[in-house]
Order: structure tokens, then sequence, then C-alpha cells
């Protein structure tokens, strides 16, 4: 027998204002509402609703709204109604509790307890309005040789690097696990924003060859997509060894989206479950790495900085010294809050740890052993503002990877219900009928807006600080102070407390 | 007690002047005397100092240390260690006078050393990264020992107290070189140590600054990775160890160090010409952790010349004057026209525009 | 001249439009008040077919073929190329109705007389209704 699991989200519809235009009803792909004939009404069946707000938001009489069940288990500080649900769900099933998107729980957010720096009289703020302000940066390594011409002229001994108009790049999210739609408008916006965005694992569509110089494609254990044409056509390759949502795991993208065009750009057959396994097959220790490294480098004649991935777990900070020894360029770092199409539930929710600790302790490492120049440092795993990116940056980051602030500007309600496959708003999904929902006009100028209105705020707050290069902010930690943490937080940090002085 | 420099971060605002004779005649230090005390209201009794080129003739082969000592005890330790790896050639407390405007000296002593042969070969280091070396440790392991000098044939000379009154505190009329830079103080969070005080120097290298930068601490923890321990956590010390850095180890120009420090906006680089912008671009790609940010105006002296450079938005006063062989450097040009009424040339440097004076025909580090 | 364009391609069938077009031309400011409870007459429909969905309304064309066949001159081509028609002068016939090769004129709820989409000049939205709140830029109002 199946328990009976009270819906989590319940579907409120004023009935004073539903005109019974069915716009909901024809925009649901869980089918959750109906039109009654009989009595000329809209129903809802709450049990098949992911609360994506889809109908919510196309309502035009903005009748619905969809609300939190407050039907409740007895009041249990220990054993919660989700904490219950789930066991529920294992019973009935058998299976592994899957989710999507990144850890909901109420862990520490330790970006809000940063607070950042501004000029007073001491030195002055400056107006990005009326002074040039600097987010162009470039990402790789910069330990060069000085060598110098004939005529004393110092000569280029840098090895590839990226050029970014904005220290913001695009995640890495696989043509299969997102929509065709979804990557092309984020191949437009980063050529327009002049930045990156990353295939992820997922090859490269055929279509998209042409936005190769803003892209920066993966290479991850399963191998999904790679060959020669695919690295060549990038700006950068990244090996992926890890992920923020699933550190130690790896992918499992469901047949049912494994599309005709899915299959083939990842040159796999269709409808067959595609399976990354956990580890690279070829890469046992961090030696093996060194050597796929520069296979991919020898594969590109040295003309693409390549960058390593992976989760932020305990000893992130050993890993990345062995990884800016490895002949890497760039490190990208992914924490635990980071996205996913598809993650078993209790890694999601339980394993990794918080970018911002990694971040601080990897920056910190590579400077003690003095080869913070041998690598740049990218992070992801959830950066959601502009303030994020700026305290990111103080802590010692090049630049930002963002996944989930990019889905949500093109219309994700994070649902978290991505490995369903039935996205309502054309971005996890193959289904054509909802990959269409998602304009790529409409989706790539939301990109822009968003990246463009974060660098204006990045902006505004170098000038209240009196930096006008991004790369005066970078790692400079006295910009920031810590609220509300302990020391050890402090430490792990690298930061002051509020109110301490210079 | 308020903590001392070197246990908080320590900018403040300041005034700055220099003066080369580029036929390397010499001067006494009354001129520099003169033309800082013009500049009064720039500091506020909290530091002064004084840096001299071609001061020691007679030792010009030796490092010239000078070094402040809190206490008797701390004079011991140092100068055990200072006999452990060099030669002292001569020592002897550096003459002062007595001035009720000026208290609390600690004793000041020079040396005239050079590195114990066996052990700089030991060492495996550059003869003046050994020195540089024993600078560091003398300043950061021995108490009550500051190391405030230690070039060939140059001097700093400073204390707490209006620089004027530092000048004559240490007869620096008694002084002749061809080059000298002075620094007035006007700190916001110091209780008055004299080592804190300004010119800060390292080996021949001696910098005075006006200003306060944004980008202190990305610049400090990317050039402590190079060894370097800002101990001060002033602005000076770690714009110091850039030059060095860049200059001394990585050999670059003075105009090369300028692109980094103070680079050019990648819209200011976009326009140039294309050997500018490829120099200059490569120059941004290597270093950007050493772009300076932040209003600074800062005089460099080294051995046979000084450079001027502002920051890139030119947030601080700068001017720079010729009258025949005589080259000056001011925040304010009333401190130039004071010791010099009647100048050929004035003009003020855009910002990040380095300018360099050197001594005819001495091959110096500018290009 | 400016035309209502719409592009199959990103057409959801949602039928939005049609319930803004009725509202844009219901003369009233609440769209509850205007549309609750009542059938819709707007001169805008989606076609609907398996997974094709296309937005169909009066294409304005060169030589309307509506105003030539109209027996008491209500319909008429503006300098602005805007087709319209007036509901005074027209007598029901519906022979426009039935000439239209889009199926774009459509009897007015009154049955008295013809109603055909005036691009919203006729009403106080401005610019087209259902190109502003179509959610998939579907309905595009240009130039072509």
């Amino acid at each position: 027998m199946n328990m009976y699991i009270q819906p989590e989200y319940e579907v409120i519809r004023n009935s004073d204002k539903c005109i019974a235009c069915r716009v909901c009803e024809r925009q649901c792909a869980n089918l959750v509402h109906s039109f009654d004939s009989e009595t000329g009404k809209m129903k809802a069946d709450d049990s098949k609703c992911v609360n994506c707000h889809r109908c919510v938001c196309l309502c035009p009489t903005h009748a619905l709204k969809i609300v939190k069940s407050d039907d409740t288990y007895k009041i249990n500080a220990n054993w919660d109604n989700q904490t219950i649900n789930e066991v529920y769900k294992q019973a009935n099933t058998g299976g592994v509790l899957l989710s999507s998107m990144g850890n909901p729980k109420p862990y520490p957010v330790y970006w809000d307890r940063m607070l950042v720096n501004a000029s007073q009289v001491t030195n002055p703020p400056i107006d990005p309005l009326r002074e040039p302000m600097e987010t162009q940066l470039y990402l790789g390594k910069r330990a060069a040789k000085i060598e110098r011409d004939e005529q004393g002229k110092l000569k280029n001994t840098l090895a590839p690097q990226l050029k970014l108009k904005v220290p913001v790049l695009f995640s890495a999210m696989s043509y299969g696990s997102i929509s065709y739609n979804a990557h092309e408008s984020l191949a437009r916006a980063a050529e327009e924003l002049g930045t990156y965005y990353n295939t992820g694992e997922g090859g490269l569509h055929k279509d998209f060859y042409k936005y190769g110089k803003n892209t920066i494609v993966q290479v991850a254990s399963g191998r999904f997509g790679v060959f020669k044409d695919y690295l060549e056509s990038a700006a950068a390759i990244e090996i992926k060894m890890g992920q923020g949502a699933k550190p130690g795991i790896g992918g499992h993208l469901p047949g049912a989206k494994i599309s005709a065009d899915v299959s083939e750009t990842r040159m796999i057959p269709q409808g067959v479950d595609a399976i990354s396994p956990a580890p690279h097959h070829d890469i046992y220790s961090i030696e093996d790495l060194r050597q796929l490294v520069y296979s991919l480098k020898e594969a590109t004649e040295y003309k693409k900085p390549v960058i390593v991935k992976i989760a932020a777990v305990h000893n992130a900070a050993a890993i990345a010294s062995g990884i800016a020894r490895s002949g890497a360029d760039i490190i990208a770092i992914d924490g635990y809050r980071g996205g996913t199409g598809a993650a078993p539930t209790r890694i999601r929710d339980n394993v990794g740890i918080p970018i911002e600790l990694a971040l601080a302790q990897i920056d910190q490492r590579l400077r003690d052993e003095g080869i913070r120049d041998e690598v740049s440092i990218l992070v992801g795993g959830s950066i959601r503002s502009s303030a994020d990116v700026i305290k990111a940056i103080a802590l010692g980051a090049d630049a930002c990877y963002i996944g989930t602030a990019a889905l949500l500007a093109l219309g994700c309600h994070l649902c978290r219900s991505c490995h369903e496959g039935k996205c309502n708003w054309g971005i996890a999904t193959q289904r054509p009928d909802l990959v269409k929902r998602l304009n790529p006009d409409i989706g790539y100028k939301r990109l822009v807006n968003l990246v463009t209105a974060w660098n204006h705020e990045i902006q505004e707050m170098m000038g209240g600080m009196g930096i006008n290069s991004i790369e005066a902010l970078r790692g400079n930690r006295l910009m920031l102070r810590g609220i509300g943490l302990t020391d050890t937080e402090l430490n792990l940090l690298g930061i002051k407390y509020a109110g301490e002085s210079m | 007690m308020l903590p001392k420099e070197g246990q908080f971060r320590d900018p403040s605002g300041c005034a700055v002047t220099g003066v080369i004779d580029r036929s390397g005649r010499g001067m006494t230090g009354e001129g520099m005397i003169e033309a800082i005390s013009v500049m009064h209201d720039r500091s506020n009794g909290l530091g002064g100092g004084f840096a001299g080129y071609g001061i020691y003739p007679h030792y010009k082969d030796f490092y010239a240390f000078h070094l402040f000592y809190d206490k008797k005890e701390a004079q011991e330790g140092a100068e055990a260690f200072i006999r452990r790896h060099f030669e002292i050639v001569y020592s002897s407390e550096i003459q002062t006078r007595k001035l009720p405007s000026v208290t609390d000296e600690p004793l000041i002593f020079r040396y005239f050393l050079a590195p114990l042969p066996q052990k700089l070969a030991n060492s495996h280091l550059d003869e003046r990264e050994y020195v540089a070396r024993c600078v560091n440790r003398i300043n950061a392991e021995i108490a009550g020992a500051y190391v405030f000098s230690s070039g060939k044939n140059m001097g700093i000379f400073k204390g707490v107290g209006y620089p004027e009154d530092i000048g004559r505190f240490y007869r620096l009329e008694e002084y002749e070189g061809y080059a000298w830079t002075c620094h007035g103080r006007y700190p916001t969070n110091t209780p008055g140590w004299w080592g804190g005080a300004h010119p800060f120097g390292l080996l021949d290298f001696s910098v005075v600054h006006n200003g306060e930068i944004s980008s202190y601490d990305a610049n400090r923890r990317y050039i402590e990775m190079f060894g370097y321990k800002c101990t001060l956590q002033t602005d000076t010390e770690v714009i110091t160890y850039i030059i060095d850095y860049l200059v001394r180890r990585r050999g670059l120009t003075l105009e090369e160090t300028a692109h980094v420090l103070a680079a050019s906006f990648w819209s200011t680089i976009a326009d140039k010409g294309e050997e500018a912008k490829e120099q200059e671009t490569l120059l941004r790609r290597m270093f950007p952790s050493l772009l300076v940010t932040g209003p600074f105006s800062i005089i460099l002296g080294y051995t046979g010349g000084l450079m001027a450079l502002g920051d890139r938005l030119k947030l601080r006063s700068m001017v720079c004057a010729e009258k025949g062989d005589r080259a000056y450097i001011s925040s304010e040009e009333s401190a130039i026209r004071k010791i010099e009424p009647n100048l050929d040339r004035v003009w003020s440097p855009a910002g990040g525009e380095a300018v360099v004076f050197e001594l005819y025909g001495k091959g110096g580090l500018a290009r | 001249m400016k035309r209502i364009y719409v592009n199959e391609k990103w057409c959801l069938g949602c039928h939005l439009c049609e319930y803004e077009c009725a509202f844009a031309n219901s003369g009233l400011t609440d769209m509850v008040k205007a549309l609750k409870g009542k059938t819709i007459h707007p001169k805008i429909r989606v076609e609907d077919s398996g997974e094709v969905h296309f937005a169909v309304n009066c294409r304005h064309c060169k030589d309307a073929i509506c105003v030539q066949s109209c027996i008491s001159g209500a319909l008429s081509k503006g300098e602005d190329g805007v087709v319209r028609i007036d509901q005074n002068k027209c007598v029901g016939c519906l022979t426009c109705v039935l000439v239209c090769p889009y199926g774009a004129v459509m009897p007015a709820p009154s049955g008295h007389a013809a109603m055909k989409c005036q691009l919203c000049t006729d009403n106080l939205c401005g610019e087209p209704n259902c190109v502003k709140h179509c959610p998939n830029n579907a309905i595009v109002y240009e130039e072509r």
C-alpha cells in the first residue's frame, strides 16, 4: 500500500478574479489545472503542483497564488513534516530520493555575514559615472618570465588567458539538462557581454559552434560530445572533477531527456540513460590529472587555458594546491549550494562545504605556497547578487560563475523539479512544446540585463571603496568585515570583525 | 595604550618634497628643511623624515644601517646579530641636537657594514637580497630594534615631530648629498612611533608617499608571496616592496614599473600606439595585483635618481620643476618656490605619469 | 507600415492574446470586470493543431479584398494603411467575413455588424494589446 502524502503546496484561486481563460490549464505540463464545464469554473489538483509559478505568472487577472500547506503532522522539532514524508516516499518506492538545484537547507550563508567598506574623509570615493571604473580582467596563469627582445621590449611570455569584460561567467549547464533555447540564450548573452558560457558535459550543439570564442567546453567523466572540433572551437577547456551540488558522484541524464538532437550532440544512443561515472577513470590521483591537462593542451596546441573544476570539500585547499601545480590555468570551485539538474537529495543536502570558506582557504593556501599566480580562481555555487560577487573577489576570487541566477533570469522559479523533465519554463526540459516557451530573443536579453545591472552595482560598490579596478579588489580582504561570526569563522575567512579598525 | 605601527593598518595624509642636482653637486639638508616647513599644515607633528643620497662618500662601498633602539638590550641583541652577519667597518651613535619640540627619542645608531663573505656565500643569495633579508630579520625578530635605513651612500633620518624639527634634530645642515627627499606626516591612526615615520627604505630605495591607497590589502597579500613581510602595515612600506620586487628582482625599468603601479586605464591603453598598447597590456596582464588604486603621490629615491609618480586618477597633488641642473618635486609648488623662486619650468605631471630625474650619464633605472 | 506578425515558432497557444484583445476593446480598466462570466469576442484568434499554434488577426492587406467587397462603404483603408470598419455604416451583410482569406473579419457580438482588428487604434491602448502581453514575443508589431 502506498502511504498518501499530503501535497506540500496548495493552489489558491481567487474565484472573484478568475475569468476562466484557461491559460493556467494550457501552461501546466503537470496537468494541475482543469476546467469544469458543468460549473464553468477552474479546478486544481494540488498533488501534481511543483510550485513553479508558471500559472501564477501568466494568469492575466492575478487570480492565483501557491501557498505552503498548513496541513501538519504533530509538531516535532526532530521529525519535521518533510523528514517524515521522505521516509514515507522511500517506504513506498524503495528508491533514492532525487532533487534538483542547490542545497535549500538553512546552513549559514557567509556572504550575508560579511560587510563591505566605503571611503570617507581620508581617501575619496570615486564616482563611476564620471571616472573610468574597470571591471575588465584576464583569467589564467600570470606567472611568466621577464624576457626582452633585441630592442629591450618585453616579450609576451604569458600562457593563454581569457579576457572578460565583466567578472561574471555562466557556469556549466549541459545541453540535455537544459534546453536548446536556454543554451542559445546563454551563448548569445555571453557574446554580447564579453564573457563566457560553459557547455557542461553535454557536448556542443552544431548550431552553437559560431559562439566558440565565448564558449568554455567541458570535459567530464563521461566524455560526452568530446572530439577534436569540440575542443578546438572553444575559448577554454574545463575538466570537471566535481560539482558542488553532488560532490563525489557522477551524473545521470535520464533516457527521456536524450532526444535525437541531444543524442547527436552527446554522441550517445537516443533514449538511453547517459551515465557519467563518479571518477574520471583515467584520473585516480593528482598526477593523472596533470596528464589529462597536458593531453588537452597538446590536443589544442597550447592555445587555450585549461580550467579544473572541483566541488568545495573539506580538503579543498590542498587539492587546489595540487591543481595549481598540475599545469591547469584556472581553478573553478563549486560550493555546496550550487545547482544541478538532478542529484540524490541526501548528497545535495549533506555533502560539501560553503564556497565562502573554501575560497578563503584556497586563496590563502596558494599565497602561502607562493603559487597564486599559477592559476586564477573562479567560484560558483550560489553567487546570488553583485554583492556576493564583490565579496567573493575581495576574499580572493578572480571572477564568479553564475548558474542558478542565470536560470532565474531565464524564468526559473526554483521549483527544484528539473529531474522530472517537465520544466514549464522551457529550461530544464527537452519536450519541444515546453522548450519553445523560452524564446532566446527574450532570454538572452534578460541575461544581458542581469549581468549589466550587476556590473553597474559592482562599479558603484568599487567606487565607494575608492577602487577603480576590479584587480585591486581581488584578495583585498581588509575591505570586508564579518558580522555574527565566531573567531574560527573569522580566521578561516581571514577577515576582521565589524567595528574592528584597519 | 595605543598599539604601534605594525599592529594595525596605518594610512596617513602627508606632504612630500624632493630635490636632485643632476650634475651631482652636493646640497646640504637645509634646503629641504626650508621647503617642507612651508607645508607645515600638511603634517600634524606625528612624523617627519628625510632621505639623502650621496651623503656618505667616504663609506660609499658599505651598507649604512641606521637603527632605532627602544632599550639597551635591543641594541645588544641587534649588534650580536649584525656581528654574526657583517663586518662592522664603523659604528657610532648618530649625532643629534636637543630640541624642545622633539621628545621621547630612542637610541639612534649608525653602522657601516660589509656582509661576511663566507656567510654570504653559504646563503646562496645575491648580496642585496642577503642584506635585505638581514634587515627583515632584525625588524621582525629583535624586539625594540628597528633598521630604518640600509642603503649604500645614502641615509634616512626620521622621527616623531614636524619635519622641519626632525631635520634640525638630525643636524641635516651638516650633511651634503646630490639628492634629498622629505616627508611630513599627517597620520590618522598612529600613536607616533619613530620607526613609523617616513621615508620608508629598503636598501637604497626610499619612498615618501602622500595619500591613502585603497588597494592596500590586495597589494600586501600579493607581495607577501615573494618573501616580503609588511610589518608596518603602511602604504609606503608596501609600495616600496612593490618597487623593489619589480625593479630589483624582476628587472623592470622604472617606466615599466610605473605602468604596473599606476597602470593606464584599459580605455586609455586602447588609444595608444601599437607598441605602447602591447607593452602596457602585457604588464597589466602579468602584474594585475600590483596595481595601486586610491590617492597617492610618491617620490622614489634611489642611487642616482628620483622618480615622481601619482595615482592614475591624479587624486593627490604633485608638482615638478627644473632650474638648471636641479630638479624639484613637491606636493605644493610653494615649497619649491621657497628654495628656488626663479624656476625654468614648472609643471604638474598627469595621473600615472612617471617623472624621472637622474644624474647625467650614469645609466640609471629609468628605461 | 507596422503590422502585427505572428511567429508560429514561438506561439505557445496560451490564448492570452484573445483575452487581452477582448479586454482592450471592452473600454474598461479592470480585466475581471470586463471579462468575468462573459463570452469573449476577440479580434485575434489562436489556431491550434497538435503542437502548432498560430494567432491570426487582420493582415491589413495592401489590396484588401474586404474593402473591395464591402457593399456599404463601411470598410476602408486609411492613409496609415490600417483597414478600418465604420460600424455605423455596416449593414451586417457579412460579405467581408466570407471573403477574408484569413478569417480575420468576424461578426460583432450584436450580430448586426462585422468587426476586425484595427491595431488598437480604436481603443485606449495606444499599441496593440496582444503584442504587449504576449508572454513569448510570438506576436510582434513591426515594419517588415
